[in-house]
């Protein structure tokens, strides 16, 4: 119930949200902002009150029993870090766009509670169909907040993001039915339940072909390349809190699904695939990178820079050892926090001087003092500097994967000088040099400040002392791996 | 025939006698509202008669029809579709049409007489009468606003079509009969089976046969006259035609195939295949070039039917099972789709709603409506917590089930391509209206019962997405009766 709640307090507050815009414009913020706030400490109080082993809690409901569909959630450390994140970047997003979305507030958080709501539901199904719908579930709104509060060309960006990944989910869609099918086939049982098909033996093509089309869908969503060209275009186009949701949380429900579903379902097929699916994330590196660097407008930029970030977590997953797991992990939080940070920057920036264009910009650091110091301070922990979250994520995914893949490492290590390159370019030229357009308003508000401070304290604290989350997400990842273990030993067995 | 015959059949006397009753009423005088309500309590007493044929059940009346629990669900659905379309019709009629109204409803009833039959037969025989009924009693319908060019050109259009198709069809009973000497579906199945490859004869019969269904489904390639006649017909007629007569159909073509055997016949099945790729793949590439909503949703039921074959294909009894699900989802989103159409549709234009441009900026001066319209268009895409979300997951489970990996790779394709156009009516109803021309012209506020017929719709779509499970139940005690009839023989 604590976990299904999760679910059902953001979509409550989705419609209370709705339909409280007639009260007063500015009432769907309140109400949405209390509705995550209260997800936000019964997912705190499940931490604190879990059972102990890996999972710290579950729900397992019937649903659809005649195909053996069942409503099962469950929370590890994993789940707990992604769900925390999640709820509160949505604060944030919230918070951060109070002044920018002035038309149907109500219609807007409707649509942006119902995003988190779909994601939370992402990070605890357990269920393979449960899972696909609340993955599809949560681009709808997606799309509407694109395609509505998005800037010029929100249209086709909207669409493009709907087609690729509601595509790529089918690929997904008819894998989860040929592993259910395998199981029927094998116990004379219809089951889509994550451990009872967890434990299946499966041909070498077979768990090849059902593993690529997981993996198709992850790698869009995460996104890898060649799978990114949605990615640019709909983070650029949607409205500043669409793109931290869309930077900080949707792209690691694609990491996610990588590490909850491929690698623990097919281990065989994953290793086998482990080769190409790291020179992909190096490739993604140092792409994304180069990229970013040719950008003239800011958002794209960052947006470009998501997909360098995201390499290293493609390589440090298919590497599948705890350091480059943990790892992962650090880079999904800290890439959330740090991402999700500049969107909101490049937000405030529109806002006051109506462009994203950096060659229309510069000079905005006398203007803009505090404006201009944030965002050096979020471009240097993009590029990762000791001392900041990012640093920490990405200096454990490359000696986890020095061991699995050396070559590739060294390629993706050139990544990191190559976002020194886009960061400090980004700051050099937006805030310094001669001031080209001036502000139509003044440096940051209180509330402003209080939330760029939450993003730079969370950063550091992820930086200077990662040990309590790492401490988190062991057992869970220990869990995955260890489950990965014994369905190893269980094929070898097999004739 | 026995009173047991008869009771097994009441819900179908019913309906025959609701038709009298209101030939009757509008001798006695004209009121559009009294032959409305008729009509809606014809077919609700119908309705309510199933429990009483369901005792009897399964039941052989007569050679040509049967009475068992697949007929009567589907009995049933289209039932509920042609209660929803004749409300719909009231406040469509109410404010369109200047020539009498009322025989509209005497049509309905018979079309919808023609659809029952064909679910219930067990004959070629009965199977003809029901499908005729449904034929002629359309040709009048589409063509009802008289005065129009449009109606009356996609009128003639369905009649040309839809007696090539029954000369088809004809032809190829004739040499089903010329082979196996018998009339009867279940009877029909022993040479089938037990022949090892059928003849010529029969397989030629079949083609014909196949044609014939292909042109009443529009299946690719007989569907050139599916987008002009939605175009042309009034907006619930078109939905008729695109929701009652295409159930119906599929519902007997899938009882003859298992009665037949035709499903252990690779020529058979392989032509199917091809037909449903050319379906899916065709439809949605069409769908995208059109700016006339009907339109899309002609070409969008095209390819929807190419998806229900896919379950189709599978055979066995969760062909039974998807094919019935797929159906009901297609029923309730498409009567949603079109009863949007048909709310906004002005009198006066000449023509209904049905220009994208029409839908400018629905979202911020109707949004009830834009709502309900998005939430069908999402349910034809397939999105989760529609029951086109459940409708699709079977039509792939089918398909990956029975390897069909030519159809299922369709599917993807078609199913990636019909994103595209369905948010391309999305973003018409999103646009700001501060954008683009003038507003555009729409109908006055929706009467009542079409209002209550929408959230009818509308609480289906959610509920039936949302929590299947008794659906499956009903609808795996109906397909039981099939898939054992088919095991055990006649």
């Amino acid at each position: 119930m604590m976990l299904a709640s999760l679910i059902i307090i953001p979509a409550l507050g989705a419609i209370l949200a709705w339909r409280s815009e007639r009260l007063h414009p500015d009432a769907p913020r309140w109400i949405a902002l209390g509705a995550l706030a209260a997800a936000l400490a019964v997912t705190v109080a499940v931490w604190m009150h879990g059972q102990d082993g890996p999972w710290l809690a579950e729900t397992n409901w019937s649903w659809i029993p005649q195909l053996g569909i069942a409503f099962r959630l469950g929370l590890d450390g994993l789940s707990l870090l992604l769900i925390l994140l999640t709820l509160a970047l949505g604060i944030l997003a919230v918070a951060a766009s109070w002044t920018e979305i002035a038309e149907r507030t109500g219609l807007f958080h409707l649509t942006l509670l119902l995003t988190l709501a779909g994601v939370v539901g992402v990070f605890l199904a357990l269920d393979l169909f449960l899972f696909f719908f609340f993955w599809e579930l949560m681009l709808v709104p997606m799309y509407f907040i694109i395609a509505v509060w998005g800037h010029e060309e929100r249209i086709g960006a909207a669409i493009k993001f709907f087609i690729f990944t509601q595509g790529s989910g089918l690929l997904m869609l008819i894998a989860i039915l040929a592993i259910a099918l395998v199981h029927l086939q094998a116990t004379g049982r219809l089951t889509f339940d994550y451990f009872e098909l967890m434990g299946m033996a499966l041909g070498p093509d077979v768990s090849l072909f059902i593993m690529l089309g997981f993996f198709v869908a992850f790698a869009v969503k995460l996104p890898a390349f060649p799978f990114h060209p949605w990615l640019p275009d709909a983070h650029t186009q949607a409205p500043t809190a669409g793109s931290v949701i869309l930077a900080g949380v949707l792209l690691k429900t694609g990491a996610y699904g990588l590490l909850r579903f491929v690698v623990p379902l097919f281990p065989d097929a994953a290793m086998r695939f482990a080769p190409i699916a790291m020179l992909l994330g190096a490739i993604g590196v140092l792409y994304g990178a180069v990229l970013a660097f040719a950008q003239n407008d800011v958002k794209r930029l960052v947006a470009d820079s998501s997909i360098s970030h995201m390499g290293f977590v493609l390589l440090g997953i298919f590497a599948w050892n705890a350091l480059a797991l943990k790892g992962v992990v650090v880079q999904m939080i800290a890439h959330g926090i740090s991402t999700g940070a500049l969107f909101i920057i490049v937000g405030l920036l529109q806002e006051r001087i109506h462009t994203r264009d950096l060659r229309l910009m510069g000079g905005l650091s006398a203007q803009l003092p505090r404006l201009s110091m944030i965002g050096l301070f979020f471009a240097i922990a993009t590029l990762g500097l000791p001392g900041l979250g990012n640093f920490v994520g990405e200096f454990l995914v490359l000696l986890g994967s020095f061991d699995a893949n050396p070559p590739l490492t060294i390629v993706a290590a050139a990544g990191l000088v190559a976002a020194v390159i886009y960061a400090l370019t980004l700051v050099q030229r937006a805030f310094h040099g001669e001031l080209r357009r001036s502000s139509s308003a003044p440096d940051l508000c209180l509330r402003e400040m209080a939330v760029m401070a939450v993003m730079m304290i969370l950063i550091l604290w992820l930086g200077v002392r990662p040990q309590p989350l790492l401490d988190t997400v062991s057992p869970a990842l220990l869990n995955l791996q260890k489950l990965d273990a014994s369905h190893a030993a269980l094929t070898e067995h097999q004739p | 025939m026995s009173s047991a015959d008869f009771l097994a059949m009441l819900p179908f006397a019913v309906l025959a006698a609701a038709a009298i009753v209101i030939m009757l009423l509008i001798a006695a005088g004209r009121d559009h509202r009294r032959c409305a309500w008729a009509s809606a309590i014809g077919l609700i007493l119908a309705f309510a008669a199933i429990p009483v044929a369901a005792a009897y059940a399964p039941r052989q009346v007569t050679a040509l029809f049967v009475a068992d629990a697949y007929a009567l669900f589907y009995l049933g659905l289209i039932l509920v579709a042609a209660l929803a379309i004749s409300l719909l019709s009231y406040g469509y009629l109410e404010s369109h049409n200047d020539s009498p109204r009322e025989e509209y409803y005497v049509l309905l009833l018979l079309a919808t007489l023609g659809a029952t039959a064909m679910v219930a037969s067990s004959h070629f025989a009965g199977f003809f009468l029901g499908l005729e009924t449904l034929s002629i009693s359309l040709f009048g319908l589409i063509a009802y606003p008289r005065r129009l060019d449009r109606p009356v050109e996609a009128s003639i259009k369905y009649l040309i079509l839809s007696g090539i198709s029954s000369a088809f069809l004809l032809f190829g009973i004739a040499l089903i009969y010329a082979d196996l000497g018998t009339l009867s579906f279940a009877r029909a199945a022993r040479p089938a089976l037990e022949g090892g490859t059928p003849d010529l004869f029969w397989l030629t019969g079949i083609a014909m046969f196949l044609a014939a269904i292909g042109f009443k489904l529009s299946l690719v390639p007989f569907h050139m006259w599916a987008p002009d006649v939605y175009e042309g017909a009034p907006a619930p007629v078109a939905a008729f035609v695109a929701v009652v007569s295409k159930s119906a159909v599929l519902a007997l073509l899938l009882r003859y195939f298992l009665a037949a055997g035709a499903f252990e016949s690779g020529a058979v099945t392989g032509a199917l295949s091809i037909i449903a790729i050319l379906s899916m793949i065709a439809g949605n590439l069409l769908a995208l070039l059109q700016d006339n909503v009907k339109r899309i949703l002609a070409y969008s039921s095209i390819a929807h039917l190419g998806y229900a074959l896919v379950a189709f294909l599978a055979g066995g009894p969760l062909a039974i099972e998807a094919v019935s699900i797929y159906l009901v989802a297609y029923v309730v989103t498409t009567l949603g789709a079109f009863g949007v159409v048909t709310l906004l549709s002005p009198a006066g234009l000449g023509r209904d709603a049905d220009q994208l441009v029409d839908y400018r900026g629905l979202f911020w001066t109707r949004p009830q409506l834009a709502a309900v319209f998005a939430a069908m268009l999402l349910s034809l895409a397939g999105i989760p917590l529609t029951v086109g979300f459940i409708a699709k997951f079977y039509a792939f489970a089918a398909g990956v089930g029975a390897d069909l990996t030519g159809p299922v790779a369709a599917l993807v394709a078609g199913s990636i391509i019909g994103l595209y156009y369905y948010l391309r009516i999305i973003v018409a109803t999103l646009t700001p209206l501060t954008i683009g021309g003038p507003l555009p012209q729409l109908g006055p506020p929706a009467h009542q019962l079409s209002s209550a017929v929408m959230a009818a719709l509308m609480f289906l779509l959610i509920a039936l997405g949302a929590y299947p499970s008794p659906l499956i139940a009903l609808i795996r005690t109906s397909a039981d009766v099939l898939a054992g009839a088919h095991k055990n023989g006649p």
